[in-house]
């Protein structure tokens, strides 16, 4: 399970990095999707991952730590937040500057 | 009075929810409710510092839950002198504001109190986790100040801005997760002995996660390498907002304080070494970076952008060295120079509506209404600025350099700041003479916008007064830096029953 979930945050962090760095602002808003997701996956494993043990103590002999699972909540719960207004800001960027580059102007553009 | 540590987060949260739910309100009733609010924060921000002055700690215990498994707000004298601080900034902004700038966008109030619940929760908080929420908080709230009045420009600076404040809390929860994964915890004294504490083996992830954390206030701060979104955001915005902005570098350079003199400062072999090793170049650099950038600025914002940029390579530069004076000297340039950034944002506002055209550009040369009047209160808030006396920059600069002398680097930090300073009072002295001393005959002069003005001159008198206030400020402010290196009793405070702490602590 280690191994598995380990390749899975790395090929999502790597995913989420490749597509920041592509600098248009739907590539970047996916980027930071999945690096967001691959950050919570990160949180929920510093508990340790355990199967089969419900985060309540007192329910089982090993309960898993809830702590855990309270700030990856938390950190769903800003990161959805913060990525309807990137959305919305991109939108905005987008119709005001005719233009999905972060920078707010074509690269390949000539600029005259 | 039980219950005073959490108003200085719950006053403005509560005003701020107030304010979106009635939006319909008349506009007078919003701003008279955000300045009423605003007014309680400063009155609060006194209490703190009458508080925390003696020296003891105040703890809230929300929920009632004991440390280290409750969320806990700890007050101490760092923690009052910037609740005092951001209360009064904030205090300055909004009066701005209200002539007339909080009209041009939605909401302006709501959020206003909402990035000052954000910064105040930042400054009371004793946990690392809610140090990340009330980042994001303040973040939210700063983003869409930011964008308040709209426009191309805002929302191109509001992109590079947003993203890089995203990725940075990407890092943080990822430095948090480490943490939380090595030590079983996030309170920040439990995990100063957790860390302590810890099996060698552990070593380089806890240096890892401290370096990701120091990357992450590094952003917040604007330090060398991270610092390229500041000029044009802090450029693109309205002045009231650019101007609280001020405080928002100055929570990167508290959250550093804390952090890496409290959670890392412990022990044998402390953490944080390689954070202050790192700072020292990276703050020079800084400081030379923001010197270049104010002599070569197109308008008046980006120019107290850069001074800014200035002011955080100063603050780095003089903290790195951790002693107890050169800590005491930095808080003294912290209050100073949020200070004054915040005035000079307003009073570009200012002299920009008198110009004729170009706003506050360099390149135009425009004529402009009421010069005497202005050109005097810029002629005073640039030798503020610089650090002339009789300002609180003055007395500031010279207490750093007193402070660092005995240091073997003080060289280095005496030629970069005196030369930033230079360099400043060149850039500053430009605009003047350019602005004042060129004049075109006016053709339609404009109403001089008083309340504006009388803000504007207030920062620059506090700036004076703090000067002459300079001893018993000095006074507190050594007792501040005393308590920061000294953090066993920070840990004494937050986990009663703790055994005595034997642990040493080294800079």
């Amino acid at each position: 399970m280690e191994l598995l979930y380990a390749l899975t945050l790395g090929v999502l962090t790597t995913c989420g990095v490749y597509l920041l760095l592509r600098a248009r602002t739907f590539t970047v808003i996916l980027g930071l999707t999945l690096l967001s997701h691959a950050v919570n996956l990160y949180l929920f494993a510093s508990g340790r991952l355990v199967a089969g043990a419900p985060a309540i103590v007192g329910l089982t002999e090993g309960a898993a730590d809830p702590l855990p699972q309270a700030l990856v909540l938390t950190a769903i719960v800003i990161g959805f937040a913060m990525t309807a207004f990137v959305v919305v800001l991109a939108l905005k960027a987008a119709v005001e500057l005719r233009n999905d580059h972060v920078d707010g102007e074509n690269p390949d553009e000539d600029r005259l | 009075m039980t219950h005073a540590l959490i108003l200085p987060i719950l006053l403005p949260l509560i005003t701020g929810a107030g304010l979106l739910l009635l939006y319909r309100l008349p506009f007078g009733v919003q701003r008279l409710a955000g300045l009423a609010s605003t007014l309680g924060l400063v009155a609060l921000g006194a209490w703190a510092l009458v508080a925390a002055g003696g020296g003891e700690y105040r703890l809230y215990h929300a929920g009632d839950w004991p440390a280290p498994f409750g969320i806990v707000l700890i007050l101490d004298r760092l923690g009052a002198l910037m609740l005092a601080l951001t209360a009064l900034l904030g205090l300055a902004c909004l009066l701005y504001a209200s002539r007339g700038i909080d009209r041009r966008g939605a909401h302006f109030h709501a959020l206003f109190q909402f990035q000052l619940a954000g910064l105040n929760g930042a400054f009371l908080t004793g946990d690392l986790f809610n140090l990340f929420v009330f980042f994001e908080v303040l973040l939210i709230a700063s983003y869409a100040l930011l964008l308040h009045g709209g426009g191309r420009a805002r929302s191109r600076a509001g992109l590079h801005y947003v993203i890089i404040n995203l990725v940075g809390s990407a890092l943080f929860l990822i430095a948090l997760g480490t943490l939380y994964g090595l030590t079983g915890t996030l309170n920040m004294a439990d995990l100063a002995l957790e860390v302590a504490a810890a099996p060698p083996g552990d070593a380089p992830l806890l240096a890892a996660a401290s370096m990701v954390l120091l990357v992450v206030f590094g952003i917040k701060a604007a330090i060398l390498p991270l610092l390229f979104w500041l000029p044009r955001a802090y450029s693109a915005s309205s002045a009231p907002v650019a101007a609280l902005f001020a405080i928002m570098t100055k929570v990167g350079v508290y959250a550093i304080l804390r952090v890496f003199l409290l959670v890392f400062g412990l022990g044998e072999a402390p953490v944080n070494a390689a954070a202050w090793q790192w700072l020292w170049p990276l703050a020079l650099a800084t400081l030379a970076l923001g010197g270049v950038g104010v002599l070569g600025s197109d308008s008046l914002r980006t120019l107290t952008a850069y001074l800014v940029i200035i002011s955080v390579g100063t603050l780095f530069a003089t903290l790195s060295l951790v002693t107890p004076a050169t800590l005491a000297a930095a808080l003294f340039y912290l209050v100073h120079s949020t200070g004054m950034a915040a005035a000079f944002f307003l009073l570009a506002d200012l002299l920009g509506q008198q110009r004729e055209e170009g706003y506050d550009r360099f390149s135009v040369e425009a004529p402009m209404g009421h010069r005497p009047l202005l050109g005097g209160l810029f002629f005073l808030a640039a030798i503020a600025a610089v650090g002339l006396p009789p300002f609180a920059g003055f007395v500031s600069k010279a207490w750093i350099l007193q402070a660092s002398v005995d240091e073997p680097r003080w060289l280095w930090l005496w030629g970069l700041l005196l030369a930033a300073a230079l360099l400043t009072l060149i850039a500053v002295s430009r605009t003047g003479s350019r602005w004042f001393w060129r004049p075109g005959p006016i053709k339609t002069p404009r109403p001089l916008d008083r309340g504006g003005l009388a803000v504007v001159a207030a920062l620059v008198a506090l700036n004076g007064a703090l000067s002459a206030l300079g001893e018993p400020v000095m006074g507190y402010l050594a007792l501040t830096a005393d308590q920061l290196l000294a953090p066993e009793a920070y840990i004494a405070a937050m986990l009663p029953e703790t055994p005595a702490l034997a642990l040493g602590v080294s800079p």
